[in-house]
């Protein structure tokens, strides 16, 4: 069967049943995208719940499981870090909303099942920051930035703390006190989410953000503040959430009036736009057409945005490219920085970035090859060199 | 067909301007390389293996060098997973090498279909014993000289486990990455052992692979049953020791030795335990390789009983 092969993995998503016509080297092609776009796991489970598998020839069958046991082991590792970060927050009395993919496994979502995690993220009020902080470190999660600059950086700069981890378990957390930089153009206020956030049932003080924010978050961080690593997949996410909370008919009508009192129309009409042209998400006409005619971006501006998301969003993979994609990708590169701070902002910053860093890791290199490490001292010790 | 049905200037020239598909186990792997020492390499070392024209393959991996111009100066070389590149590059002498690394990563981070353990494994008499140890501890000596004396290779590096068959053990017969002072020990041992070029200055020391013997590598679709899990250590002058150790203590030894104990969850430990179980345990302890080899060819013959020991 003739597909084109830039887009197998979109076309697969959106009609499970064409890979009882994939050939071998198609299957080959599959494997690849899905593994390079982090949905291998994903993929396993939608075959598994169309009764599709007995479709997949052995060869494929092996990487889709072998993905499906790495995500189904994620979301047990998360259920039990969300836990661990509950415990301890819990005491202080400040109330956690847990965000983006731990957010779905912790309220069970459909779009949880078969998702690759590399990150929990979690919200908490600005002005319990420093004591958030402070009690995340006392039970093991330490700031991962510790060069100076990029302290100061999301300090001053971003809405979130620099990442932790975890001294032991080596998970990153991501505390946020707001869902966007301070410095992006758009606004959506936190205390706003905070306050229709949903309790998650069996815990104290867990949340959610309800099922409008949950959606807009996700299509924030896609289309305003994202780097498009995993474009798909944020997409793939997007759509399986749309689908999920639409089976209430009142949604889209709560989702345009959530979208303008949050300042986010603009990443809901790209989200809407894109998950219906790309995955065919069941969003009706009316809907994409009213959010356009409140906040849409112009038709010629729409264009360039085709341009380069109907690029940026395929997965990474060289199959998957054609002459113009790295110049995309570059470009909304640029976009996603140039949304998120200010050019008087930003400019230093890259610049930073781009030279000054660079200098500063070769230096620490230098310095962590001259420092010979324990384990070395003690093995020259043992072999008397 | 076999690699040995090309002229090394023919696969050199394929691996160069197209690729090949390798069947090394139970996987499919396509390589390209614009570099001569890496498809010489493979001709050396993979000389029994199969390669196909079969549209799927399991890893597509190329090793090049980066771009830019180190082409000239202290040239490197690059692996690329399927256009990830997960490593650093290194001098471009080590490509073979690297190709063996970087083969060693693509097994333990995709085939989750497996319980991976870092360890060498050898058969006799269709019984398995595994050899988890830590680099250093003389694992790769014991290994190839136990394969140049009648014992078959099923894998020098990882022990693949099915996760739904625990008790038997899939071949991965390939090249034995001999370090340092072993390199010389094999070449002693074993003359007719085909050793490749050393090359100096690896992150492990000095380095060489010795091919697997090419029973080994035609059998390489039977598989083997769990049996022992010997502990090796080379301890210079030191007599040869065997003794039964603590089913505990293994167990916490092979959850640390092994790639994806963690992934697998409450799979791999029940994989574990099971293995543990049927296994008998043991830590050994050896000088001279002959001595080491009667050890191992008693516990095969049944002579040598170590739960009663």
């Amino acid at each position: 069967m003739h597909l084109d092969s830039k887009d197998l993995l979109a076309l697969i998503l959106v009609d499970l049943a064409v890979i009882k016509q994939l050939g071998l080297s198609q299957w080959d092609l599959l494997i690849r995208q899905a593994r390079s776009a982090e949905l291998l796991g994903r993929l396993y489970v939608l075959l598994e719940e169309q009764e599709l598998l007995s479709h997949v020839p052995e060869a494929a069958l092996r990487h889709l499981s072998a993905g499906a046991r790495v995500t189904s082991r994620h979301a047990e590792l998360i259920s039990y870090e969300v836990g661990q970060i509950h415990k301890v927050l819990w005491q202080l009395g400040i109330p956690i909303i847990v965000l983006k993919g731990a957010a779905y496994v912790i309220s069970d979502q459909p779009s949880a099942a078969g998702r690759m995690f590399s990150d929990i993220d979690i919200l908490v009020p600005k002005g319990d920051l420093a004591r958030v902080e402070k009690a995340l470190a006392r039970n093991g999660w330490i700031s991962t930035h510790l060069d100076d600059y990029d302290q100061q950086y999301y300090r001053k700069w971003m809405h979130e703390l620099p990442p932790l981890k975890h001294a032991r378990r080596r998970t990153v957390l991501d505390v946020h006190h707001a869902i966007l930089p301070e410095t992006a153009r758009l606004h959506p206020s936190p205390q706003k989410m905070l306050a229709t956030s949903v309790a998650v049932p069996g815990f104290e003080d867990l949340y959610t953000l309800c099922p409008e924010d949950m959606v807009l978050h996700s299509t924030t961080h896609l289309f305003h503040d994202g780097e498009l690593e995993h474009g798909l997949r944020d997409l793939v996410d997007i759509d399986a959430l749309l689908c999920h909370f639409s089976s209430d008919t009142a949604f889209w009508k709560r989702i345009v009036e959530r979208a303008s009192e949050l300042d986010l129309v603009r990443p809901l009409f790209y989200a809407l736009h894109y998950a219906s042209r790309i995955l065919q998400t069941p969003v009706p006409q009316e809907v994409i057409a009213q959010v356009e005619k409140i906040g849409g971006p112009n038709q010629l501006t729409l264009n360039i945005m085709d341009w380069l998301f109907m690029r940026g969003l395929r997965p990474d993979h060289i199959s998957c490219s054609d002459s113009f994609t790295g110049m995309a990708r570059w470009m909304l590169y640029v976009r996603s920085h140039y949304l998120r701070m200010p050019a008087h902002l930003l400019i230093p910053h890259l610049f930073y970035k781009a030279f000054i860093t660079p200098l500063n890791e070769r230096k620490a290199e230098k310095l962590a090859v001259e420092r010979p490490t324990i384990e070395r001292l003690l093995a020259q010790a043992k072999t008397g060199q | 067909m076999k690699v040995s049905e090309y002229s090394p200037e023919e696969f050199i020239r394929q691996v160069r301007r197209d690729s090949v598909l390798l069947h090394i186990g139970p996987f499919s792997v396509r390589v390209r390389s614009p570099l001569e020492d890496v498809a010489a390499g493979i001709h050396l070392h993979y000389e029994d293996y199969f390669v196909s024209d079969q549209e799927f393959a399991d890893f597509h991996v190329t090793v090049e060098p980066p771009r830019g111009f180190r082409k000239w100066f202290h040239p490197q070389v690059n692996f690329i997973f399927d256009g990830y590149t997960p490593f650093k590059p290194l001098p471009c002498d080590q490509a073979f090498a690297m190709f063996e690394w970087g083969l060693n990563w693509c097994i333990s981070s995709f085939a989750q279909d497996y319980f991976l353990l870092h360890a060498a494994v050898v058969e006799k008499n269709g019984f398995a014993a595994v050899l988890p140890a830590p680099p250093g501890a003389g694992k790769s000596t014991l290994c190839a000289g136990l394969v140049s004396r009648g014992w078959r290779l099923l894998s020098d590096e990882l022990t693949l486990i099915p996760v739904n068959e625990p008790r038997q053990v899939i071949p991965v017969p390939r090249p034995i990455s001999l370090k340092n002072a072993s390199i010389d020990v094999m070449r002693d041992f074993a003359p007719g052992a085909v050793i490749g070029p050393i090359v100096r200055d690896t992150t492990k020391g000095t380095v060489a692979h010795m091919r697997a013997p090419a029973e080994s590598v035609l059998r390489g679709c039977e598989t083997a049953r769990l049996k022992w899990i010997v502990f090796p250590q080379y301890k210079p002058a030191s007599p040869t020791i065997l003794a039964p150790r603590a089913k505990t203590r293994s167990f916490m030894e092979i959850a640390t030795q092994s790639f994806n104990f963690s992934i697998l969850g409450e799979t791999g430990f029940g994989i574990l335990k099971q293995v543990i179980s049927d296994c008998d345990c043991c830590d050994f302890i050896y000088s001279d390789l002959d001595e080491a080899i009667a050890t191992f060819d008693s516990l095969a013959d049944g002579q040598q009983d170590i739960c009663a020991a």
